[in-house]
């Protein structure tokens, strides 16, 4: 299996998680890694200038209508949804909350499923609630891989035990490993190929 | 060809048979949020098939008209992002004060909620009696409500708060009559204000109006529809007119970026530059 894109969802706690699993992947990471991560409506763009400092890779607020880049991740805009088109660029919405959340997990996932198919890896991580865990059934359904943290390690552990909860998923890790695999997962589809 | 490509067909088809049968153009539209939009009714309505969908919806114009309340977006507040009216106040204001009469375009106004803060702003300002607002929108029942005026109590709170960070120089409740549901907006504010329909993806240039607002709309557009609204509001300003769209969408990527210069970067308030050029 040739992946060709990362998509990670993420709330309470989750800066933490997300700069755990960000620092353990190289500059040379091939795929992009577009996340959600909830915060406050009027919180400014810092959440992606924090992460870029900490780690290797290059980390930006996605923009409208901005083409989708391997060894990049994106952060979706406070108080935006943040959506893949099928041809690879993302779209940013004001339409009402998902889940009571906006940017929801769940729209990207979605939407990210009609551009990437079966090469999608979805990734859900600490959170208090259970935005995405529609999302991960519809990539187990169509063919893609996904990962959980495991809830002992999760700060709140209800997105992770949501997602667990809705479909079959392929593994459940502790944050610190989540990083590493994905460098063994990408690795070994590359010898695959 | 696979079945998600045969959807991506079914789609389109959709979309060409809304416009055909209603008008309503959504061709140009950006994919990914339509779809998913049409996939969820096609869940809950229990269609086998988006053409199954189509049928009914050519026959139906109930069901046209509630799929059509679910695909344009009318999510809206008072003084959205108070920011960017900070700015409005502080750098385009003087600005207009120049002028003996103004001409205000809002351009896909949905129901109405930011054309009352433009008018309580320009009421704050001295500047309403001698201004008039056109307020436009393609959704007919969005329209109305602007119109009318009438807004949810339980976003108050909210409203307030955003209205003071916006620089509201008076008490925003001097502005509306309460009950215990709703908040009604003062009369006097909608003197100056004319609401009608219009479609940017389908219908004409409006006037030479002296500032345009057009505020997270075009993020619903692709790049084809979005030069076009460009061109639209280009034709549509007097020389020196502005040009205000929401804080995540850019006239930079467009064909028209060179006919704007930035008046506040970050808030995307711009000034037409010269005159038309083709």
């Amino acid at each position: 299996m040739m992946f060709e894109a990362i998509v990670i969802g993420t709330s309470a706690g989750g800066l933490k998680a997300l700069s755990t699993i960000l620092a353990a992947l190289p500059s040379e990471f091939p795929l992009p890694i577009i996340i959600v991560q909830h915060l406050h409506p009027h919180s400014d763009s810092y959440l992606a200038q924090i992460l870029d400092a900490k780690c290797q890779l290059k980390v930006k607020q996605a923009d409208e209508k901005e083409s989708v880049a391997g060894g990049v991740v994106y952060i979706a805009p406070p108080n935006y949804h943040l959506l893949i088109e099928e041809d690879r660029s993302f779209s940013l919405t004001c339409e009402g909350h998902v889940n009571f959340a906006r940017p929801s997990v769940e729209v990207l996932f979605e939407t990210a499923i009609y551009a990437y198919r079966d090469k999608l890896i979805g990734i859900i991580l600490t959170g208090a609630n259970n935005d995405g865990s529609q999302g991960v059934k519809k990539i187990k359904q169509m063919g893609g891989y996904v990962i959980v943290q495991a809830p002992a390690t999760a700060e709140a552990d209800a997105m992770p035990n949501a997602a667990i909860a809705a479909t079959k998923v392929d593994k459940i890790l502790p944050i610190k490993q989540i990083g590493p695999y994905l460098l063994q997962l990408i690795n070994q589809s590359k010898k695959v190929r | 060809m696979d079945q998600l490509e045969t959807q991506n067909i079914e789609l389109q088809l959709l979309l060409q048979a809304i416009y055909l049968r209603y008008g309503y153009d959504f061709r140009n539209y950006a994919k990914a949020s339509i779809k998913r939009r049409v996939l969820h009714m096609l869940v809950k309505e229990r269609f086998s098939s988006i053409s199954a969908m189509q049928h009914k919806l050519l026959y139906d114009v109930s069901f046209f008209e509630r799929l059509l309340l679910d695909m344009s977006i009318n999510v809206t507040e008072m003084f959205r992002d108070p920011n960017f009216y900070l700015a409005l106040r502080k750098f385009v204001v003087p600005e207009l004060k120049k002028y003996p009469f103004l001409k205000i375009w809002h351009a896909g106004c949905s129901t109405g909620e930011e054309v009352y803060s433009m008018a309580i702003l320009l009421k704050e300002e001295g500047l309403s009696d001698n201004t008039q607002i056109y307020a436009t929108d393609m959704n007919e029942l969005a329209l109305k409500q602007a119109k009318n005026g009438i807004f949810d109590i339980s976003r108050l709170k909210q409203y307030t708060a955003n209205y003071q960070k916006a620089g509201g120089l008076e008490s925003f409740s001097d502005y509306y009559a309460a009950d215990d549901e709703h908040v009604i907006m003062d009369k006097s504010l909608k003197k100056n204000i004319l609401f009608s329909d219009h479609n940017l993806a389908t219908d004409g240039v409006f006037g030479e109006m002296n500032l345009i607002m057009c505020r997270n709309v075009l993020i619903y557009f692709d790049r084809e529809l979005q030069n076009r609204v460009f061109r639209l509001f280009f034709e549509s300003l007097g020389t020196d007119g502005f040009l205000c769209i929401g804080s995540k969408e850019s006239v930079r990527f467009s064909e028209y970026s060179d006919a704007f210069e930035d008046v506040v970067k970050n808030d995307k308030i711009y000034r037409r530059l010269g005159s038309a050029t083709d």
